[in-house]
């Protein structure tokens, strides 16, 4: 956390010349670590570098809904629009499950560490016929596994494997520019990995869809909605995931963003909905 | 079914998406009458050359310019596409920037000056798209010009 603060100062503070991709076109930083939405990874590379150039991001998010928060504090580098490396630090806070589950005492914070890798493959966000599209990987690594054990997991780490496209429409909807994503992700996370991964029979992967529309309404505001399948292997109703955001790119070092999100039932918990507030810094 | 319903709404978006230049919303009102005729089209172009004034990375591809011939080319290419009662007698975008090797950063780094350029200029948002949408095609031609005029039998991908 101290580290993460540390490298926020050091981008503010940092005099380089701003990488020259197009304003709002970084994307902002999803709840592991990676170039996208809130909820879900696009195939844009992190930051604003265009060919040739690095860019990096910081950013920290809070969710909170009825019964849990969840922070995510994150660093994203991106090179030369081609290869993106992230590192999320996700920290929930589970004291209502811990108590309820008092006759075996489990930790009332689950930590997971998320690494990814991102690479495009082909096409661009806004140039040409072809949507960008790109493959990505998010290793998890769960510190406090105990809880998902107990709902039945398999084990406290486990790997996302996804194709995303992206594409930004230009004068496409109210005369406004649109950006669409898809996102097809394989996955045996339970919960992206807070609840463990797999279950009593070992490990489970199912491919699960996740899309977003945002419509930038000026170059600085954009309002849009995503969507994340979830799997539900451990039996407790794991739900679909759904936000409504609006984001904020003032310029090229700030991103804020806004979001009602529902999370839907999670573990022993239904109907679990809030609000999500992120801040993302650029180089 | 939730999927069902978010997968057939992202086709109907993007559906509405593949038409560019939809004149639905404008009505009989021409991109060029919007972005203020002539004289609104000059307003932009001026403001753009005062943006790329200070434009580190694109300054050095104007040392041996003609700016007056540049700006008064640049009215004739925006006036003529975006509908307006020129036409456009300058060289082909394939030949203008044959030499330059221009790639993703220079492209971006120009409809970023031109953004500021139109929004100074208080061109509304939705023109300002309009006319982008129209120019975004012309990537293809700018970045891969030398591919272009090396070998005439290839067509930009438009």
């Amino acid at each position: 956390m101290r580290s993460l603060i540390f490298v926020i100062c050091a981008l503010m503070a940092s005099h380089s010349v701003a990488a020259s991709r197009i304003l709002a076109t970084s994307g902002l930083t999803q709840i592991e670590g990676a170039a996208g939405g809130g909820l879900v990874p696009w195939a844009v590379i992190g930051g604003y570098g265009s060919t040739s150039e690095w860019a990096a991001a910081a950013s920290l998010s809070r969710t909170v809904v009825s019964d849990f928060r969840l922070g995510t504090a994150a660093v994203t580098g991106g090179f030369d629009n081609r290869l993106e490396l992230s590192f999320a630090q996700q920290t929930l806070q589970v004291e209502s499950l811990a108590e309820a589950l008092g006759t075996t005492p489990v930790d009332s914070v689950i930590e997971q560490h998320v690494f990814g890798v991102k690479a495009r493959l082909y096409g661009d966000l806004i140039y040409g016929h072809w949507p960008q599209m790109s493959v990505g990987i998010q290793h998890k690594i769960n510190l406090n596994d105990g809880v998902g054990t107990f709902l039945g997991a398999d084990r406290g780490y486990g790997t996302d494997y996804y194709f995303s496209a992206s594409k930004l429409y230009l004068h496409a909807l109210f005369e406004r520019n649109l950006l669409l994503n898809g996102t097809l992700r394989y996955t045996d996370a339970n919960q992206t990995g807070l609840l463990g991964f797999g279950d009593e029979s070992g490990t489970d992967y199912q491919f699960m869809v996740e899309a977003s529309a945002g419509l930038l309404l000026t170059p600085e505001w954009a309002v849009g909605a995503e969507y994340r399948q979830k799997p539900d292997r451990l039996g407790t109703q794991e739900d679909d995931w759904i936000d409504v955001f609006v984001a904020w790119f003032p310029n090229k070092r700030l991103a804020v963003a806004a979001a009602w999100v529902d999370l839907g039932n999670i573990a022993l918990w239904d109907d679990q909905q809030g609000w999500y507030l992120s801040v993302q810094i650029t180089n | 079914m939730k999927t069902l319903s978010i997968l057939l709404l992202a086709l109907i978006l993007s559906a509405c998406a593949n038409n560019p230049t939809n004149r639905m919303i404008s009505g009989d009102v021409t991109l060029y009458e919007r972005l203020g005729e002539l004289e609104g089209i000059t307003t932009v172009v001026d403001n753009l050359l005062f943006e790329l004034g200070d434009n580190n990375l694109l300054l050095p591809y104007f040392a041996e310019t003609n700016i007056d011939r540049f700006r008064e080319k640049l009215i004739e290419q925006l006036c003529n596409v975006s509908d307006g009662p020129c036409e456009y007698t300058g060289d082909s975008m394939v030949d203008t920037h044959a030499g330059m090797e221009m790639d993703d950063r220079h492209f971006n780094s120009l409809v970023t000056d031109l953004v500021k350029a139109m929004t100074d200029a208080k061109v509304p948002v939705g023109a300002q798209n309009d006319l982008l949408a129209r120019l975004a095609p012309m990537y293809d031609e700018v970045v891969n010009a030398r591919r272009y005029r090396d070998d005439e039998s290839l067509t930009p991908r438009f």
